[in-house]
């Protein structure tokens, strides 16, 4: 089973050169620290910078230079910032080659819900209804059941849609799976020492697997 | 040049009324145009409109807003950090209408472009597309999103000269461009004023024909709202 760092890890191997890249809050932040040496890619935060550096040094934080997650950030040679329209003008019109976010609940028909939860929390959809409406490459980083044992991989989310049929591929501390275009969750990877029946027996939705899926490799 | 400069925020502001439409820029408590929300709160207008990406923190930004009722409606992408505006909602206090950053951010958009209305993939099948007209182009469909209609547009740059031209610093740039033109009147705050000629043609973001009045800020906290640093060891 895999701990949130290890779910970013996994992420981080599909993240190709030369990728334009949107990480979501969450799981998906911790996937920049993964990107492997050698590779190039220009993550974007959707306030309007692409570029998006490291933390800055104690006492060089900038009020003006924030993140998505409003967190202090620094700029990197070659970063662009723009207004917020444009930055979701570069999202619709498919600039950006791969999102990564998290999710409450994903259905088997690539249905994600993860931005309200009636009655306990209103908190906003921010860019997220944008980006899964238009992104042409979304991965969701997510646990695969809740802290009480329920599947959040289901045949339809429960909770108020965040898009429809835009997921393709979820990475969750049990397993790498993909969305069949003509629905069902198809089982990739196995977390190390986890098994078909018991990721089977963590989806509610339905679920084709073999029995010879690999085991992950992560470092 | 037409000059554009009033004497501060108190003079900018005389005449937001109760019951008006305003359009905030900033993004979480970036940039966001904190001299003219004091003198809101000085003034105390009530029975607000309030179009803005974040609605701040309990004790800054347009929480400020919030703590003196003077907001009855909210129009946002993301509220959380903000205990009294869940109060408000849950309670009823506060009207709130959530909508998607890019729509909320081309909303404007549209209105400084003169266009009605755009249409976008975002809320495709969720509640937001509740009541809202569908159009199918090339095998997507699209909502159709109207244009915001705002009395007022309250922006903060860091440069700003006499002609109400602007220059907006690093990632507190966010919605202020768009959302300066797309107020009927555009008020905007700058940290630094200058005379017209001083700023270069060609490095001006918001043009100022869409600046009715700009004033230079008195003071500025830009405070963090989430202080985030590596060692340097």
């Amino acid at each position: 089973m895999l701990d949130k760092n290890g779910i970013a890890k996994r992420i981080a191997k599909e993240i190709k050169d030369g990728y334009y890249v949107n990480l979501g809050i969450g799981i998906p932040t911790l996937v920049a620290n993964y990107i492997p040496n050698g590779i190039n890619v220009v993550l974007q935060s959707e306030n309007g910078l692409l570029g998006m550096g490291p933390f800055p040094f104690d006492g060089e934080e900038d009020p003006d230079l924030i993140n998505a997650g409003k967190q202090t950030i620094t700029t990197l040679p070659g970063s662009s910032i723009f207004d917020s329209a444009m930055s979701f003008g570069m999202i619709r019109a498919q600039k950006i080659d791969l999102t990564i976010l998290g999710a409450m609940e994903v259905s088997e028909n690539g249905d994600i819900a993860n931005w309200k939860i009636p009655g306990k929390m209103v908190k906003g959809m921010g860019g997220a209804m944008d980006l899964v409406a238009s992104a042409k490459n979304i991965i969701v980083a997510m646990q695969h059941i809740n802290k009480a044992g329920e599947s959040k991989l289901l045949p339809n989310c429960t909770l108020p849609l965040t898009g429809i049929k835009c997921i393709k591929k979820i990475v969750t501390e049990l397993a790498v799976l993909d969305i069949l275009p003509e629905g069902g969750f198809k089982l990739i990877e196995r977390a190390p020492g986890v098994s078909v029946d018991f990721i089977r027996n963590a989806t509610l939705g339905r679920l084709y697997a073999t029995d010879d899926v690999p085991e992950m490799a992560i470092d | 040049m037409i000059n554009k400069v009033v004497a501060g925020a108190d003079e900018a502001i005389k005449d937001i009324e109760d019951g008006n439409t305003l359009m905030l820029g900033g993004f979480g408590l970036c940039g966001i145009p904190e001299n003219c929300i004091a003198a809101l709160v000085k003034k105390g207008v009530k029975e607000l409109t309030c179009i803005a990406n974040n609605a701040g923190v309990d004790d800054f930004g347009i929480g400020l807003m919030l703590q003196t009722r003077q907001v009855k409606k909210m129009i946002s992408s993301y509220v959380g950090e903000n205990a009294e505006f869940e109060r408000q909602l849950l309670s009823g206090e506060l009207e709130v209408e959530l909508i998607p950053q890019g729509t909320l951010a081309t909303r404007c958009l549209a209105a400084g472009y003169g266009m009605p209305a755009i249409f976008t993939p975002a809320g495709v099948g969720t509640e937001v597309a509740e009541g809202k007209e569908i159009r199918n182009f090339k095998g997507k469909d699209y909502l159709m999103e109207y244009a915001f209609d705002a009395d007022f547009a309250l922006v903060k740059a860091w440069k700003g000269d006499t002609a109400g031209n602007l220059i907006f610093r690093s990632t507190s740039r966010n919605f202020n461009p768009v959302m300066a033109m797309a107020g009927k009147i555009t008020i905007a705050e700058v940290e630094q004023l200058v005379e017209a000629g001083e700023l270069d043609p060609d490095q001006i973001h918001t043009p100022g024909v869409y600046v009715h009045r700009i004033f230079q800020g008195k003071e500025y906290e830009k405070r963090i709202e989430q202080r985030t640093v590596r060692s340097k060891n």
